[in-house]
């Protein structure tokens, strides 16, 4: 069975819901300090939750048009953020500033999975499945 | 099946797992903090931390705190009327994180005003008049001393500037400093009542706890 459009941004809207929990425990319940790279991050995650909410009921399609460039905005930082703490992009290079270095590993899921890891494979799904609710057939309804 | 209902259940039980897990691992860390304190007591009460009240007092209150942090001031008046309404009963030790920029060099300024006996006097000024010194989150040490200066405590102020940088000062930051670090101490206020840390931070789990102290020891 296809996946409904609405299905699919419910979806996203599940993942971004989830991350934004998650983030706020982190910080919140488990007091780590979230460095700049991570607020960058945040600020875009954030909105998500609130954004496809609204579009859900009653369902607008267009609200991929306005989620999508806060998917991809996030996604870009998170994916900067990836590739410091492997150390392809020298620190300097990003404004890190925060009293918290980006590049420090503060917190491990599955033993290898850093959270802006998480925070990347979040932004792809979120934008996978707003594409997918994008380009489904457009004969759909709903 | 209604989009409606799917969507608030699925919210529900987001935030229903958030809660618990919240409260499971505040528990958690409420348990550790009491473990560490009993595990470091010794890094509670240091013979060098100036005591507020009777010194035979059976109820300690230990306050990790900076005079440069806004929540300290507003409890000062608190554990000041807990001591006043509780006479003899209830002694105050107050310990140094000076956590804010600038803030050390304030805390200097308390202890030469002690080596005058003058640190309670000079404390509950300079946190009533905090704005006047804090400026962003920086301590300005120079403004303290002119807010010192206006306030008319009788200070020898030349003294008190020459005492500011003796390493018996700088000794007392750095033990109260390792000692908050030991106790895993990393906000102010922080309260400990004879050895206790609150279990949740505010002002209704400190007298909470003071209470306890109290009715504990007799009182």
């Amino acid at each position: 069975m296809k996946p409904t459009p609405w299905a699919l941004v419910f979806g996203a809207w599940l993942v971004a819901a989830v991350s934004t929990l998650g983030a706020l425990f982190l910080s919140e319940v488990m007091y780590l300090p979230p460095c700049l790279l991570c607020w960058y991050q945040r600020v875009f995650m954030f909105p998500l939750v609130a954004v496809l909410a609204v579009g859900l009921f009653p369902f607008d399609r267009t609200v991929v048009r306005y989620a999508m460039p806060l998917a991809l905005a996030g996604w870009l930082v998170a994916v900067a953020h990836v590739l410091l703490m492997a150390g392809l992009i020298p620190e300097a290079a990003i404004p890190c500033t925060q009293g918290v270095p980006c590049s420090r590993i503060d917190f491990l899921l599955f033993g290898f999975l850093t959270l802006p890891m998480l925070s990347a494979v979040a932004f792809s799904a979120i934008g996978a499945l707003l594409a997918a609710a994008h380009y489904s057939s457009r004969t759909d309804p709903t | 099946m209604n989009r409606k209902i799917v969507f608030l259940s699925a919210a529900a039980i987001l935030l229903a797992g958030f809660g618990s897990a919240a409260v499971m691992v505040r528990d958690r860390q409420a348990e550790s903090a009491a473990r560490t304190a009993v595990a470091h007591r010794d890094a509670l009460v240091r013979f060098h931390a100036p005591v507020y009240g009777r010194a035979e007092a059976p109820v300690n209150i230990v306050e990790f705190f900076d005079p440069a942090c806004e929540t300290c001031a507003a409890f000062y008046p608190l554990t000041k009327d807990m001591m006043a309404a509780h006479p003899g009963r209830i002694r105050m030790t107050l310990r140094y994180t000076p956590f804010h920029q600038g803030s050390d060099k304030v805390v200097m300024l308390l202890e030469a005003a002690r080596k005058q006996g003058k640190h309670q006097q000079a404390l509950e000024t300079l946190l009533a008049a905090q704005d006047a010194w804090v400026v962003h989150h920086v301590a300005h040490a120079d403004r303290a001393l002119k807010v010192l200066e206006q306030a008319g405590l009788g200070l020898n102020l030349e003294q008190l500037v020459l005492d500011m940088t003796s390493p018996e000062i700088a000794g007392i930051i750095a033990r109260d400093m390792a000692d908050a670090q030991a106790l895993g101490v990393s906000k102010t206020p922080t309260f400990f009542v004879n050895g206790k840390p609150m279990p949740s931070f505010g002002a209704t789990q400190l007298k909470a706890l003071v209470d306890e102290a109290l009715a504990a020891t007799g009182g």
